[in-house]
């Protein structure tokens, strides 16, 4: 690892200072010189890697005493970006009425690290590609941008079949992400210019031309929330893995569903381990709503979510993979008991 | 009747040896980097040692270190404390697994500077005195290792996974388990060691 100066923060306002001191528009965020330090269960590693070697680390953890809270009420949920994994994996709201996101969480990672990490940083977690992540691979186009991808033609096994490029197919690698953009959750992001709010789909970036852009986050600016609105209970996360536990999705659905008299009023899918963003399969929600479930309609809805996908020499197992598991997902959500 | 019991401290042990040995690596490696400095005044950003004091097992400890030192590296390098064990060092085997505050996580991801202030436990802090705490009790009676690398920190992550209300069923125990990896596949045992000490660390 290399020599850092390490400073911490006690209030938002000494983070936020500390972190446009070192900020810059012409580095991503990632290559920023100075980076929060929350759980660290990813900014260490990388840095014992040396993919991430930032000059200086603000430890933010203080301000968890304001950015933490989980408030569970009947109009919708807030979750404090500083929150741990563990807490709100735990707590018997989020449990009863958003299981998609409990079960996100508690599906995520290790005991340990689910006691670590916090949701902002969660969500901000990067890739496991494992030629991202090793740095004796020149050719990286999220590392080195113009370098190339060493997946391409690689080992792409655990490679992404939506939402790729021809510059990278990094599959975003969390759980929790699929459930916020699924229950279209908003994002409260505080810089020096004050707090504003966005759709969290609009949080992170599909690779295109600029896969070392992950994020709209600008240097200098922290997530300091989550938001949600209404109540999910007919909601859940399934996770199919190499593993049966601590391990990162092969192929992933976060599904909630409004059911009316055996009607579907409202839809939502998100999939993960699968796409190169935490994403939405709109077409597969637009054929569920105002329809009654079936077998033949889960088949149907897996086949939209999977229409553009793509697959390499390793991973096109991921489609058919893919496919099942949101019909499975769905059926599960259709029978669960509210 | 001979005692033998005090006599194993007098002889050759091969964890004090080890820690001893570990301990006395790092004279040479502080005056050769203050060496360096002296020639070479400003080549990067310095790296100046850090004051800190970190709460091992009921006793304050301070220190000296580099920023970068995690907790589990000021333990074994710093402190002595070979107990915790680096196994990946990135957070995916449990080998360096310790209690900060009542919570377990890795002690190979964590600075050593963010953790100041904070209870600290280790395998060491355990036991009381002689008598070893009913997790590290029942490994032995369950067999429930045979390399014993992964085992302080498979016997930290199980002493939490009781208090969490997380080893009510053997499938809850293998689950939240999960973050510990056992090279030699002692999983069974290891169930059994959780199943059998859970009862007695509930009622304290």
């Amino acid at each position: 690892m290399r020599s850092f100066s390490y400073q911490k923060a006690t209030d938002p306002g000494a983070a936020l200072r500390a972190l446009n001191a070192a900020a810059t528009d012409s580095r991503p965020l990632t290559e920023a010189a100075a980076q929060p330090l929350a759980g660290g269960t990813t900014l260490l590693d990388l840095m014992k890697l040396d993919v991430m070697r930032p000059a200086s680390i603000v430890n933010i953890t203080p301000l968890a005493r304001t950015w933490s809270a989980v408030d569970a009420g009947v109009d919708g949920l807030r979750l404090g970006a500083l929150a741990k994994m563990s807490d709100v994996a735990a707590h018997p709201e989020v449990q009863r009425s958003y299981p998609v996101v409990a079960d996100s969480l508690k599906l995520a990672a290790s005991p340990q690290l689910r006691n670590m990490a916090t949701l902002g940083g969660n969500v901000l977690q990067r890739t496991r590609c494992s030629y991202f992540r090793d740095v004796s691979y020149a050719n990286c186009n999220k590392r080195n941008p113009g370098s190339g991808c060493a997946a391409m033609d690689g080992v792409n096994r655990m490679h992404a079949v939506l939402g790729t490029s021809n510059q990278c197919i990094a599959t975003y690698p969390g759980d929790f992400a699929q459930a916020l953009i699924a229950l279209d959750a908003m994002v409260e992001i505080t810089g020096a210019s004050g707090t504003r709010s966005m759709p969290f789909a609009q949080l992170h970036k599909a690779p295109g031309n600029s896969p070392q852009i992950e994020t709209s986050l600008q240097p200098g600016e922290l997530i300091s929330a989550f938001t949600v609105s209404g109540r999910w209970p007919r909601s859940l996360y399934l996770k199919v893995r190499d593993r049966q536990s601590y391990e990162f999705a092969l192929s992933s659905a976060a599904v909630a569903l409004d059911v009316q008299d055996g009607v579907i009023s409202d839809a939502r899918v998100a999939l993960g381990g699968v796409a190169t963003v935490p994403w939405r399969a709109r077409e597969a929600e637009a054929l569920l709503k105002g329809r009654r479930f079936d077998d033949g309609l889960a088949q149907r809805v897996a086949e939209a979510a999977f229409a553009d996908a793509t697959g390499r020499r390793h991973n096109g197992f991921k489609i058919a993979l893919g496919r099942r598991v949101v019909a499975r997902a769905l059926q599960q959500a259709v029978t669960m008991e509210i | 009747m001979p005692d033998k019991s005090g006599s194993r401290h007098h002889g050759f042990d091969r964890r004090t040896f080890m820690a001893g040995a570990a301990g006395s690596a790092l004279a040479p490696l502080t005056a050769r980097a203050a060496a360096q400095d002296a020639r070479s005044p400003v080549v990067q950003d310095p790296v100046l040692p850090v004051d800190v004091t970190l709460r091992v097992n009921g006793e304050d400890r301070h220190l000296r270190i580099d920023a970068r030192t995690t907790v589990l590296d000021a333990l074994r390098e710093h402190l002595g404390l070979t107990g915790s064990k680096k196994g990946c060092d990135h957070g995916q085997c449990g080998a360096c697994t310790v209690l900060i505050g009542d919570r377990r996580v890795v002690s190979c991801l964590t600075l050593a500077l963010s953790a100041e202030g904070r209870e600290i436990t280790t395998i060491e802090g355990l036991a009381s005195g002689e008598r070893l705490h009913p997790m590290q009790q029942a490994f032995i009676d369950q067999d429930a290792f045979q390399c014993g690398y992964c085992t302080p920190g498979q016997i930290m992550s199980a002493v939490a996974c009781v208090k969490e209300g997380h080893a009510g069923s053997e499938a809850d125990i293998r689950e939240y388990m999960s973050g510990n990896i056992c090279r030699c596949a002692a999983y069974p045992n290891i169930v059994a060691a959780v199943k059998q000490a859970a009862p007695e660390i509930m009622r304290g």
